[in-house]
C-alpha cells in the first residue's frame, strides 16, 4: 500500500501548473469598474460603429435591470464576484500600431505563444504537414487577436476568417445578421455582461458549397491580473458548408480569481456542418484551491435549416469553476445535434457542466456523450437537457453519462432534464459512475506499468469516445493534458 | 529462482497462508494443486505483490533479493508475471497499445529504448496466430468482452511478449475447452527452458498431462501437505483432495 505522504508529494507536484507563466508585456488598460463610461471606452478603443455601441449600451442597461441576479441553480460554491473589481479591457501595447503581419507582432507576445508550444508561425505549418492537417490560427492574447494565419489561403475560397472586430469593420452586415441571434442579450447574467463589454474573439464564415480545407484555431490565454476575458465568436456555416474549429485554452497562475465569460454562437444553414472542438486547461487554482478562473460560458448553436449538423467536443482539465453548457437547437428538419464531453475536476475544482438539445424541427436527432472525471476533492455535474417540442415528429436522442471518481472525497453527480412533448420520438439515457477498481490497478501495476500510467491508461479508456470524436493533433494534446492533470491523483 | 520460507499471511484476520515454504530452481515447473478456498489465488497474489494482505511472518526471495516490500511493478520488472485466474477488463484501451504500454514500462526501468512499432506488431501478431487468435484479437479493447477461452489466452499472450523469469499460473486451465487448454499448454511447454519457473497452481490435473511438472505438491489449509513428482497427480485424482488435509 502506498503511503499517504507519497500521495501528498505526487498532489504536490501535480500542483505545479505547467502554463503557469506570465508575459511582461506593457498593457493597455481600462480604469477597475463598470459602468457606461467603461462601455464606451471599449468601443471606443476598437474604433467601432454606432451601431454596436449602441448595442453594448443596451445590453449593459439590461445588466442593470438584472442587478446582481447570477444564475444559482448550479451545483457550484464559490466567493461572490464584485464586477466593480475588474478591469474590462486590456491589449497589449503594441496593438496602437496594430501589427499587419506575424513579423510586426511584439516578440515577446510570440515568445509568450512558443512557451505555450502553439505553432503560431506560418512556416512551421508549411513545413513537412500535410494540408489535409493544416491548421489556421486566431490568436486572442487577453482581449484583442493578434494575428491570423493562412488568412490569402482562406479567402481564395471566400472563406472569413478574421477577429471578431476585424469583421465588425469589413462585414459589418454579416456580423449585424447573426450577432445575438443564438444566445440573446438577455439569455443570462453572463450573456449579458458578455454583450456590454466583450474585447475580441473569431469570426468565421464559410460560404455555400465550401468545405473548409483546414481546422480553424483559436488560442485564447488570459494574462493580465485582474483582466477579465469575455471574447465573442460567431461562426455561420452557409448552405452545403463545412468547418471544423478548434479552440484551445490557457491562463497564467495567479493567487486571484480571473473571470472569463465568453458567448459563443454558431450558426448552421440548409445541409452545413460545423464541429465545435475545445480544450480548455484554465488555470484552475493550487491544490488548496487558491486562486484559478471563473470559466461562465454561453455556447449555442442553431442548426436553423434542414439537414444541417453542429457538433461539439469539449475537453474540460482546467479552471477552478466551470459553468458551461453547449446547445443545439435544432431547428431544421432533418438536423442532428452532438455534444461529446470529457471533464475533469481534480483537487478543489468543481464543474457544472452538460448541454441542451432542443428539437424543434422534425426528424432532428441528437447525441449526448458525458465523461466526468473526479479526483482529490474535485466536484463534478452533469446538467443536460433534451427538450422535444409538439411539432418536433420522430425525433431520437441518445444520452450517455458516466462518471469515474478517483479516490474517496471526490463527488460526481447527474441531472438529467427530459421534456417529451410528442409522442413519436425516442429518448434514451444511460448513466454508470464508477471507481478506478483495485483490480484494474493491480493487474495494471503487475505488467510493469506505473500507479500513474495505469491511471492515465484507465482514464483515457473511460474517454475514449470522445477523444476519438476529436480531430487527430487535439486528440493527442487532450490525452498529453488530462495525463498532466491527473498526476499525483492516486495514492 | 524463487524461496518462500515460513510465510504466514492472513486476511481480514483470517490466517490463509500458514507456514509456507516453497522453492523453485531455475528451470523448474513446479505445481501447487488445492481445493477451492485453500488459498492458491492468496499464494500467488503475495508472490506478485497485491496489496490488501497482511504477511505475518516469513519472506518471499526472488534471485536472493527479499521482494516483500518491493512494488508490484518493481517485481513485474524484475522478472515475475502472474497469469490472473479472473483478467481483468479496461474498456477503451486496445490489447494491443495495453500490451505496448506494459513492455515498453518494464523496458524503460530497465533503462532499454521502447521497442520498434513494426518489429513489436510482427511479434505480437505471431505470437496470437499461434495461439489461435485472430488479427482483430489485438484491436480489441482489452479482455472487454472476450470469452473466458480468449482471457486466458490473451495471458499467455501476454507471458509470450514481456518474458519473465518467474511464471506464476493461477488456474490458467480453469474454463477452457480442450482445444485451447491443448494451445495454451503448448505455448507454455515451448516457453519453458532452462533459464526460467514456473509455478503452475490448479485445481485439475488435465493441465498437467500437458505441462509435465518436475514437483507436485498438495496445499491445503495454506499449506504443503503432500509433496512428489509427476506421480502424485495420479494419485491425488484416484484419491481426491480428502485424504490429503
Ligand atoms: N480479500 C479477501 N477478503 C476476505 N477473505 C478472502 C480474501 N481473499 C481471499 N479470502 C479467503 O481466503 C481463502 C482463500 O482464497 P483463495 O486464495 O482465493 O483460494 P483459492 O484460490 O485456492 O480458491 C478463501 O476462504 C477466501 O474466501
Ligand atoms: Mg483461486
Amino acid at each position: 500500500m502506498r503511503t499517504s505522504d507519497d500521495t501528498t508529494k505526487l498532489v504536490e507536484e501535480a500542483s505545479r501548473y505547467k502554463y503557469g507563466f506570465t508575459t511582461n508585456i506593457e498593457q493597455d488598460l481600462a480604469p477597475k469598474g463598470l459602468n457606461k463610461d467603461i462601455v464606451r471606452f471599449i468601443s471606443q478603443k476598437k474604433n467601432e460603429p454606432k451601431w454596436l455601441l449602441e448595442w453594448r449600451l443596451k445590453a449593459f442597461e439590461t445588466l442593470e435591470k438584472r442587478k446582481d441576479n447570477l444564475p444559482t441553480w448550479a451545483n457550484l460554491k464559490y466567493d461572490k464576484i464584485d464586477f466593480q473589481d475588474i478591469h474590462y479591457y486590456a491589449a497589449p501595447k503594441s496593438e496602437d500600431d496594430k501589427p499587419k503581419s506575424l513579423d510586426e507582432v511584439d516578440p515577446e507576445l510570440l515568445r509568450a505563444y512558443d512557451k505555450l508550444g502553439i505553432p503560431l508561425k506560418e512556416q512551421e505549418f508549411l513545413a513537412g504537414v500535410k494540408n489535409s492537417h493544416k491548421v489556421a490560427v486566431d490568436a486572442v492574447f487577453d482581449s484583442v487577436s493578434v494575428a491570423t494565419t493562412f488568412k490569402s489561403e482562406l479567402s481564395k475560397l471566400g472563406i472569413i476568417f478574421c477577429s471578431f472586430s476585424e469583421a465588425v469593420a469589413t462585414h459589418p452586415d454579416l456580423v449585424k445578421k447573426y450577432l445575438g441571434t443564438v444566445v440573446p442579450v438577455n439569455d443570462n447574467y453572463f450573456s449579458t455582461l458578455n454583450s456590454a463589454v466583450f474585447s475580441d474573439g473569431s469570426f468565421v464564415y464559410i460560404p455555400p458549397g465550401v468545405r473548409c480545407p483546414m481546422e480553424l484555431s483559436t488560442y485564447f490565454r488570459i494574462n493580465a491580473a485582474n483582466t477579465g476575458q469575455f471574447e465573442r465568436t460567431l461562426i455561420i456555416a452557409d448552405k452545403n458548408s463545412y468547418v471544423s474549429y478548434l479552440e484551445g485554452c490557457t491562463a497564467p497562475m495567479r493567487d486571484e480569481n480571473q473571470l472569463h465569460a465568453a458567448v459563443v454562437e454558431l450558426v448552421a444553414l440548409e445541409n452545413a456542418e460545423i464541429k465545435y472542438s475545445t480544450v480548455q486547461n484554465w488555470y484552475p487554482g493550487d491544490k488548496n484551491g487558491k486562486g484559478g478562473i471563473y470559466n461562465f460560458v454561453t455556447k449555442r448553436g442553431i442548426c436553423q435549416e434542414a439537414h444541417s449538423k453542429i457538433s461539439w467536443t469539449q475537453v474540460e482539465t482546467g479552471s477552478a469553476v466551470t459553468w458551461k453548457y453547449p446547445s443545439v437547437i435544432l431547428k431544421g428538419d432533418y438536423s442532428s445535434g452532438e455534444f461529446y464531453s470529457v471533464a475533469l475536476s481534480h483537487n478543489c475544482q468543481q464543474a457544472d457542466t452538460g448541454t441542451k438539445m432542443i428539437h424543434i424541427g422534425k426528424n432532428t436527432s441528437s447525441r449526448i456523450v458525458s465523461k466526468g472525471i473526479s479526483a482529490g476533492r474535485g466536484q463534478q455535474t452533469y446538467r443536460g437537457l433534451v427538450s422535444i417540442l409538439p411539432k418536433a415528429d420522430n425525433t431520437k436522442n441518445f444520452t450517455q453519462c458516466d462518471s469515474l471518481l478517483i479516490g474517496n472525497d471526490c463527488g460526481a453527480h447527474t441531472v438529467p432534464y427530459i421534456d417529451v412533448r410528442n409522442k413519436s420520438s425516442d429518448v434514451a439515457h444511460e448513466a454508470s459512475t464508477s471507481k478506478i477498481s483495485e483490480e484494474q490497478l493491480f493487474f495494471c501495476l503487475q505488467r510493469g506499468i506505473t500507479e500513474e500510467d495505469a491511471t492515465a491508461l484507465i482514464v483515457n479508456g473511460f474517454c475514449r469516445e470522445v477523444f476519438k470524436s476529436l480531430p487527430m493533433e487535439f486528440a493527442v494534446e487532450a490525452k498529453k493534458l488530462l495525463e498532466l492533470s491527473l498526476e499525483g491523483a492516486v495514492g | 529462482m524463487l524461496k518462500i520460507s515460513n510465510l504466514s499471511v492472513s486476511v481480514e484476520n483470517k490466517l490463509i497462508i500458514n507456514n509456507l515454504d516453497l522453492e523453485i530452481d531455475e528451470g523448474k515447473k513446479v505445481a501447487v494443486m488445492g481445493p477451492n478456498g485453500s488459498g492458491k489465488s492468496t499464494l500467488s497474489n503475495v508472490i506478485s505483490g497485491k496489496p490488501g494482505y497482511d504477511i505475518k511472518e516469513g519472506s518471499i526471495e526472488f534471485e536472493d533479493t527479499d521482494i516483500l516490500k518491493v512494488d508490484p511493478e518493481e517485481r513485474a520488472t524484475m522478472g515475475i508475471f502472474m497469469a490472473f485466474q479472473y483478467p481483468v477488463e479496461i474498456p477503451g484501451i486496445a490489447n494491443s497499445s495495453f500490451l505496448r504500454t506494459a513492455i515498453n514500462s518494464i523496458r524503460k526501468k530497465n533503462n532499454i529504448d521502447p521497442v520498434n512499432t513494426r518489429i513489436f506488431l510482427e511479434e505480437i501478431n505471431q505470437i496470437a496466430s499461434k495461439l489461435g487468435l485472430d488479427k482483430s484479437f489485438l484491436s480489441r479493447d482489452m479482455n472487454a468482452g472476450f470469452s473466458g477461452g480468449e482471457k486466458k489466452k490473451n495471458e499467455i499472450l501476454q507471458l509470450l511478449l514481456l518474458k519473465p523469469k518467474l511464471c506464476v499460473l493461477d488456474e490458467i486451465d480453469s474454463g477452457l475447452d480442450i482445444d485451447s487448454l491443448k494451445v495454451i499448454s503448448k505455448g507454455i511447454s515451448e516457453y519453458s527452458n532452462k533459464k526460467n519457473s514456473m509455478l503452475i497452481i490448479t485445481h485439475y490435473q488435465r493441465l498437467l498431462d500437458h505441462v509435465i511438472p518436475d514437483e507436485v505438491h498438495i496445499f491445503n489449509n495454506g499449506k504443503i501437505v503432500e509433496s512428489g513428482d509427476h506421480n502424485l497427480v495420479k494419485i491425488l485424482e484416484e484419491k481426491g483432495y480428502k485424504e490429503f488435509s
